[in-house]
């Protein structure tokens, strides 16, 4: 199944990811993310960095979720390879979702090509068809 | 869309349905094409729909869809009915452009060119994950987000002058830092200083033509050649925090139901959370300013290093495309207070306002356009009319009309560079796929824009700009 795919979108980074579950799209769409700024297939999954994120409803819980990549990306040096064991479930007035990310640090040799500024809510679509689930969305780039 | 042609670059969306304001496009023909060709137009209309708002929604020569607001508009709200809204400002809040003038002409620094910009590569950090060359405490990041640049030249990274040569004189004083939240603070401790990545960049640039000359004097730019330093960046990861922290609390607090875009999301200005993003909003404007001070201290650094002298570095004007401020405006033939979102947008006031610089009081307030990579940019002035016609703003660049995607697949870096060379121009990059991302193509043509931005009297052209070395992240 192929994972994500980026769509056209004039000034931003919009992609569509997808997945036989709900969690599977959302971990492809860590990925689509990541593929913005490096490539994740050339990152070490060296190091694990596990989160939980709560979200008042499914799109909230993404937005943060890829928010995360990004935060964790700024202050920590930390370059996604790959999403682990991400499962969402019903929490306290909301969505909670929980995950390892694994990756490694930013290095000398490390190639970056650009910059995604934060998560957008414009066109995000979270969508389940007969084939599964279906994570839309548009990047401030 | 019913759209209304009311002069040659002047076209309204009547008020239908929710709307309580009719949406203004000042465009051209060719420009409207491309307005026309995204979601700008239906943006524009959604935003005249939101609570308080005055007069009309604006859309700038520039425009092209946004999230939520379009990039490119202008929208004012009445300061008891109205609201603030985040996804009005944008999430590079205080996004910007600063220029410096020098005594240098081309020809000047010629032989010594590649160096220059080698050196400004060196000392100017640049680039996806590049972090700044001083490491804040949270505590020393607090009192940048009280005072912005002011913190920056008392602690010896420029001069007073260049504090009264930026819009609210380089410092917000409706700043609040304790409402930036401690993921916003991580975010910016590592960046200060640094360029960033995209369409941000740092350029060497000459006169290319003067336009108005007495405007051109009063702004320090004398004669043809003579070799400028334009600086576009903004508020870093910090900021986007703000906006994001923002958007979030006021989903949570207000709810989302009636939305027709969640980057719609807006609080009353008067209410406790209306409040306190603009305060948030206002420290991450500090710590933009903060951020081009510095990088503005790195170039002068250079240009001493290699030119022997930097003493007639001095800045023509720093501007703000991303923000809310409170102004006063007329609205119905009375003077009010009124919250103005200019996102991707530039204030253009005009002589007389009491809020632009003394030396520049007489011709309006500098008003400056970068173009895209290797284009011209413009620097125009603050007219009068642009008061009636947008609250006193005009464009903010030129406009994206393709996709990064598409852009890389289309263009390689190296070729951008070697072309770039052929004419003249020095490229610096930390990454070529970013170089081709942003190909002049990829963009409207800026020339068109600022003609329009003219004709229309949004703002009065000046000078015309042209690159000479170009850095990008």
């Amino acid at each position: 199944m192929e994972k994500y795919r980026i769509l056209p979108h004039a000034a931003d980074g919009k992609f569509r990811s997808f997945g036989r579950t709900l969690e599977e799209a959302f971990t492809n769409a860590a990925l689509a993310t990541a593929s913005f700024m490096w490539d994740w297939r050339k990152i070490d999954p060296a190091r694990s960095i596990p989160v939980e994120i709560a979200g008042r409803d499914l799109e909230q819980l993404l937005y943060r979720f890829l928010e995360e990549i990004i935060y964790v990306f700024e202050t920590r040096r930390f370059l996604l390879a790959s999403v682990e064991s991400l499962v969402i479930e019903a929490g306290a007035g909301g969505k909670i979702l929980r995950a390892i990310l694994r990756g490694d640090e930013i290095g000398p040799k490390t190639e970056l090509h650009g910059e995604v500024k934060a998560v957008t809510y414009n066109e995000m679509k979270i969508g389940e068809d007969c084939g599964g689930w279906t994570v839309q969305a548009v990047l401030d780039m | 869309m019913e759209l209304m042609r009311v002069d040659e670059n002047t076209w309204e969306i009547p008020r239908q349905g929710a709307m309580n304001v009719p949406a203004r496009i000042y465009a051209s023909h060719k420009l409207l094409k491309s307005v026309q060709g995204d979601q700008t137009l239906l943006q524009a209309r959604n935003v005249a729909c939101l609570p308080g708002i005055r007069r009309m929604a604006y859309v700038m020569p520039d425009a092209h869809q946004g999230y939520g607001f379009p990039i490119g508009g202008v929208a004012a709200f009445d300061l008891d009915e109205g609201v603030i809204s985040p996804g009005g400002v944008g999430y590079d809040i205080n996004c910007g452009v600063r220029l410096l003038r020098t005594d240098f002409t081309a020809a000047d620094i010629e032989a010594r060119r590649k160096e220059l910009l080698a050196e400004i590569f060196k000392d100017v950090p640049a680039g996806v994950g590049k972090e700044g060359v001083i490491r804040l405490s949270f505590g020393v990041l607090r009192e940048i987000l009280a005072r912005g640049a002011a913190w920056a030249v008392e602690n010896g990274y420029g001069t007073a002058d260049d504090l009264r040569m930026t819009e609210e004189g380089g410092e917000v004083r409706d700043a609040d830092p304790a409402g930036v939240s401690p993921r916003a603070l991580e975010r910016g401790v590592p960046q200060l200083g640094t360029l960033g990545a995209g369409n941000h960049f740092l350029e060497i640039q000459k006169v290319d033509k003067i336009l108005d000359a007495a405007a051109a004097r009063a702004f320090g730019l004398e004669a043809e050649g003579q070799v400028l330093v334009m600086i576009h960046c903004g508020s870093r990861g910090l900021g986007h925090q703000v906006a994001s922290d923002y958007i979030q609390a006021m989903e949570n607090e207000l709810g989302t139901d009636g939305l027709p875009d969640r980057e719609l999301v807006a609080a009353p200005f008067r209410s406790s959370l209306g409040r306190r993003y603009y305060r948030a909003m206002g420290a991450a404007v500090n710590y933009a300013f903060a951020n081009r001070q510095m990088i503005a201290h790195g170039v002068r650094g250079a240009f001493a290093k290699v030119l022997g002298r930097a003493e007639g570095m001095r800045q023509v004007y720093d501007v703000c495309h991303n923000v809310a401020k409170v102004e006063s405006h007329e609205v119905d033939g009375r003077e009010i207070g009124l919250c103005v979102h200019r996102k991707g947008a530039t204030r253009s006031f005009g002589p007389g306002r009491s809020e632009i610089p003394d030396a520049y009081r007489a011709v309006g307030q500098p008003v400056i356009i970068p173009g895209s990579m290797g284009t011209a940019s413009y620097i125009l002035a603050g007219t009068d009319e642009a008061e009636a016609l947008s609250f006193g703003s005009t464009a903010h660049g030129a406009g994206r009309v393709m996709s990064r995607h598409e852009a890389s697949r289309r263009f390689r870096g190296e070729r951008i560079r070697d072309d770039l060379a052929a004419r003249g121009i020095e490229l610096r990059a930390t990454s070529w796929k970013g170089v081709a991302e942003e190909a002049s193509e990829a963009y409207k043509d800026v020339d068109e824009v600022v003609r329009v931005s003219h004709a229309v009297g949004l703002g009065r052209l000046v000078a015309r700009l042209v690159p000479i070395g170009v850095m990008k992240g």
